[in-house]
C-alpha cells in the first residue's frame, strides 16, 4: 500500500510539474493571446463604424480610418494626441489605455482619463467613444459612434463575457445595436441625458424623450440595465470636452 | 501459479476496434449513459462551436485517458479523484489558452464552456472507469472513441439547431440562398434556446432504440 509520506511526496511533485507545464504555456502563448485582444478591440471599434472587419485587415483598416486617437481628461481638456502613427502630446496612446482602471479612478475620485477615437470617412468625421461597465455575470463593453455634432448616433456595437446566451447575451446582436442608430445623447437645450435602455420598449416613454431610449431585450433586465449604466457613466466624460469643442 | 501466456494483442484487434466503435452506437456516453448532457445543451446552439467542443473534450478525454492509465499504477488509491481532476484541470486550462491564442472568436462563444469541460462526467468516468485500469493504448483508444461518440451527437444536435434555428450552417446563410424565406418561411427561434437540445438528443435517442431493439429496457 502507499505510506502517508509517499501521497505528500506525489500530490507535491505532481502539483509542481502542473504548475510549470501551465506557466509555461501561458507564458509562450501571452504575445498571441493579447495580440487577439488587440484585433477584437479594433474590430469593435469599426463594428460602431457599421464595418465589418476580419482578423486579418482590421489593422489595415483602422489605420485607413481612424485618423486621430485622443484622451480626455477628467475636466475635458485633452491630454494626449496620437496621430497618424505618432504620440504628439502627451504619454500615452489613448487605444492603449485601459478603460476598466480609469473608470476605477473616477469612481475613487481619482484623475481619469477616457479615449476617444476620431474617424474620417470619406470626408465624414465620426467619433468613437469606447464603452465599459457591467452585465449580469461579467464585464459588458462597446463602442459608440457619432457624427460631427457628437449628438446624433450612427452606430453601436456591444459585447461581453459571459451574459446568459439567448438573453443578456443578445446585447451583442446587429438587431440590439442597430437601434440606436438616430438617436440623440443631448436634449433640444443641450443637456446630456445619455440613452436609456427601457424595459417594456421605447413606446412606454413620453414622445419627446424617445429619441433618447432603445428597447430593453426581455429575460435579459439586468444586462439592459447595464447597458444603461455603462452609457451615462462613459459618456458623461465627455461633456465638458463636447461643449468647449463642438458646437452643438 | 499458473502459467500465465500473454499474448500480444495486436494494434487494431477486434477488441480493440470494439473501443472506438462502441462508444458511437451502443454504449454512446449521450444517447446511453446520458451523460454530459449539461454542456450538449449549452453549446449546440450553432454548429461551429458544437465541432469544437467536440474536438477539445476528444483530445482531453484521449490524452487524459493515456496519462491516467501511465500513472494507473503510481497513484494512490486515496487520492486519485484528485489527481483525476488535476490531470483534467491542466489539460482543459491547456486546450482553453491555445482557443484563445489561435481561435479566438470560438474561445469567446465557448469562453465558459471549456472551463466546463473539467466538470463533464464522461471525462471523470472513462479515467475513473477505463484508464485507472488498463494499458495506455486502449485508453487512448477508448478516449477516442468515448469522445467522438459525444461529438457526433453534439455536431448533429448542432447541424439541425442552427439550420432551424438561425437558417444557417457554420455561419453560410443556407436558407437565404434557397430562397426559402420569400415562400413565407421563418426561422425557429426556440430551436436556439437550450430545451430544444434536449428535444433533438431525445429525437436521436429514439430513432437509434427504433433501429436498435434489443437496446430497450423492459419496463
Amino acid at each position: 500500500m502507499f505510506s502517508n509520506r509517499y501521497i505528500f511526496i506525489y500530490s507535491t511533485v505532481m502539483v509542481i510539474i502542473v504548475a510549470v507545464l501551465l506557466s509555461l504555456t501561458a507564458v509562450l502563448l501571452q504575445p498571441r493571446q493579447e495580440k487577439n485582444i488587440t484585433i477584437a478591440n479594433i474590430q469593435g471599434i469599426l463594428a460602431a463604424l457599421n464595418m465589418k472587419a476580419t482578423a486579418e485587415d482590421a489593422e489595415e483598416l483602422y489605420q485607413q480610418y481612424i485618423k486621430t486617437e485622443l484622451a480626455i481628461d477628467q475636466n475635458g481638456q485633452i491630454a494626449s494626441i496620437y496621430k497618424n502613427g505618432n504620440l504628439e502630446k502627451g504619454e500615452v496612446r489613448p487605444f492603449d489605455i485601459d478603460l476598466k482602471k480609469e473608470l476605477f479612478n473616477k469612481k475613487m475620485g481619482n484623475p481619469f482619463l477616457s479615449p476617444l477615437f476620431i474617424a474620417e470617412i470619406e470626408g465624414d468625421t465620426m467619433y468613437i467613444v469606447p464603452l465599459r461597465g457591467v452585465g449580469l455575470w461579467g464585464p459588458l463593453y462597446g463602442n459608440i459612434a457619432f457624427g460631427l455634432d457628437f449628438n446624433e448616433i450612427l452606430g453601436a456595437d456591444f459585447s461581453h463575457d459571459k451574459e446568459t446566451p439567448g438573453l443578456g447575451a443578445e446585447i451583442s446582436t446587429k438587431e440590439f445595436s442597430n437601434q440606436f442608430i438616430g438617436k440623440r445623447i443631448f436634449d433640444d437645450a443641450g443637456k446630456f441625458v445619455s440613452i436609456r435602455v427601457v424595459k417594456g420598449g421605447v413606446s412606454t416613454m413620453a414622445p419627446a424623450q424617445q429619441i433618447h431610449g432603445v428597447d430593453a431585450i426581455s429575460g435579459g433586465t439586468i444586462t439592459s440595465n447595464g447597458v444603461s449604466v455603462m452609457l451615462k457613466n462613459c459618456l458623461e466624460n465627455y461633456t465638458t470636452y463636447i461643449q468647449n469643442n463642438i458646437n452643438i | 501459479m499458473s502459467a500465465e501466456v500473454k499474448e500480444k494483442d495486436p494494434l487494431f484487434s477486434l477488441k480493440n476496434r470494439k473501443l472506438i466503435s462502441a462508444p458511437l452506437n451502443r454504449d454512446n456516453p449521450i444517447t446511453i449513459q446520458v451523460l454530459g448532457i449539461c454542456s450538449a445543451l449549452a453549446v449546440t446552439a450553432k454548429l461551429e462551436p458544437s465541432v469544437v467542443m467536440a474536438l477539445s473534450v476528444v483530445f482531453v478525454l484521449a490524452v487524459g485517458n493515456v496519462l491516467i492509465s501511465l500513472l494507473r499504477r503510481t497513484i494512490p488509491p486515496r487520492i486519485r479523484i484528485i489527481v483525476q481532476l488535476t490531470v483534467i484541470a491542466t489539460l482543459v486550462i491547456m486546450v482553453d489558452q491555445f482557443l484563445k491564442a489561435f481561435a479566438y472568436d470560438v474561445s469567446k462563444q465557448l469562453s465558459v464552456f471549456v472551463g466546463l469541460i473539467i466538470t463533464n462526467c464522461i471525462i471523470m468516468g472513462r479515467f475513473e472507469a477505463f484508464g485507472m485500469a488498463n494499458k495506455p493504448w486502449p485508453s487512448f483508444l477508448d478516449g477516442i472513441g468515448n469522445g467522438l461518440g459525444y461529438g457526433w451527437i453534439l455536431i448533429v444536435v448542432g447541424f439541425f439547431r442552427e439550420l432551424l434555428g438561425s437558417g444557417t450552417i457554420w455561419g453560410y446563410p443556407v436558407l437565404e440562398k434557397t430562397g426559402l424565406y420569400n415562400w413565407g418561411y421563418e426561422n425557429n427561434g426556440m430551436m436556439i434556446l437550450p430545451p430544444m437540445a434536449l428535444i433533438v438528443v431525445g429525437i436521436i435517442i429514439w430513432v437509434q432504440r427504433s433501429k436498435f431493439r434489443d437496446l430497450i429496457e423492459e419496463n
